[in-house]
């Protein structure tokens, strides 16, 4: 039940793009098409979720062992960034298809701040092993489904009849802004 | 500090390696290799006489089977019965191939500019700015894109003399 409440928590009532505005650069930038938006949010789920546990095993067996917890962001990058490298080499092996349809957005999430966010709110938070990794899974749950979302209503609003001052960029954002205060909502839930 | 450097410096390291190792276990080659296989048999002049923008393209497209074996003008017959031997098919189904064709330079006309010999993908045009040029016949692939770069129009396409890459038995005389 806590496990199932965390998952919520933290894909909707403290969704990672919308109410912690991490990972924002996707969000904009590859969510022009459902298609792609879908890519991005899988293979970001997946580097997501490995590099939540990666990074609480790293802190736990060696940075506060050996009390050289200054090296938390530093080494947290490095694991992000073998785990991001090493997914596309074993992917392009074992599933050219679907290396195929997400090759080119696994080394973007390298840079992707939602990937560290979590890594970094794990050990703040003081999360044990179960708990960090529902939470890297909820926030992915939490970042595919903003994607989903705002990819169609982008595919929408690029056939709807936007005032000329308000197209492309701005309704882009005033749509992001209207779907976080929605996302805000959901806080009054619990 | 020490061991700030020293576990960084391993991890660092550890997946170096462990990328190292994935990299070496997970390898694989560029694209189909068959076609990579016909890549080199082709002449590698990228002249774009098949209708492909280069050797590579239009190696694929024959691996796919989307274009045919006779499809590459400066291999000629030999490159086609080659190619139409990797893939298995007849030799005898190929049909008409396409003339082989050189370059020859109209030596009254070459005021040396070496354009062409610029512009030659194969290195067969010999000779130095403002000294006659010369077209080396068994290194052109009859590519024509000197004939275009030519501001004398003294570039001329012909058929090469018949030699043992090119000589293939004459149809049949019809009854």
């Amino acid at each position: 039940m806590e496990y199932l409440l965390l998952l919520i928590s933290t894909s909707l009532v403290n969704n990672i793009v919308l109410v912690k505005f991490l990972g924002l650069c996707p969000l904009m930038g590859v969510s022009g098409k459902l298609s792609s938006a879908w890519g991005m949010s899988l293979a970001t789920a997946f580097v997501l979720t490995l590099s939540a546990f990666l990074s609480w095993m790293i802190e736990h067996l060696l940075l506060q062992p050996l009390k050289i917890e200054f090296l938390r962001i530093l080494s947290f990058i490095l694991i992000i960034a073998a785990v991001v490298q090493f997914t596309e080499i074993s992917m392009r092996k074992l599933s050219p298809a679907l290396h195929q349809s997400l090759g080119i957005f696994l080394p973007l999430i390298t840079t992707n701040c939602a990937v560290l966010g979590v890594a970094l709110l794990n050990i703040t938070e003081n999360h044990n092993l179960p708990q960090s990794l529902m939470f890297g899974l909820g926030s992915a749950l939490g970042f595919l489904i903003v994607m989903m979302l705002f990819a169609g209503m982008r595919e929408r609003l690029a056939g709807a009849n936007v005032p000329a001052l308000f197209e492309g960029t701005p309704i882009s954002l005033i749509s992001a802004g209207s779907l976080s205060l929605i996302f805000m909502g959901f806080s009054g839930m619990f | 500090m020490l061991m700030a450097t020293l576990v960084l410096t391993l991890m660092g390291l550890a997946l170096g390696i462990l990328l190292a190792a994935a990299a070496h276990f997970f390898a694989v080659g560029e694209g189909n290799p068959l076609a990579r296989e016909i890549e080199d048999k082709l002449p590698g002049s990228q002249c774009g006489q098949c209708g492909f923008p280069g050797c590579g393209p239009a190696a694929d497209a024959i691996a796919t089977g989307d274009a045919s074996v006779t499809c590459c003008p400066p291999g000629g017959r030999a490159l086609a019965e080659e190619l139409a031997k990797m893939l298995n098919i007849d030799p005898s189904s190929l049909g008409e191939t396409p003339e082989a064709l050189t370059a020859v330079i109209n030596e009254e006309l070459c005021t040396g500019c070496t354009r062409c010999n610029k512009a030659c993908p194969t290195d067969a045009i010999v000779g130095a700015t403002k000294q006659l040029h010369v077209v080396y016949a068994e290194a052109c692939t009859g590519c024509k894109q000197c004939v275009d770069t030519c501001p004398e129009d003294c570039i001329s396409l012909v058929t090469p003399q018949i030699d043992l890459t090119r000589w293939h038995w004459h149809k049949p005389e019809a009854a």
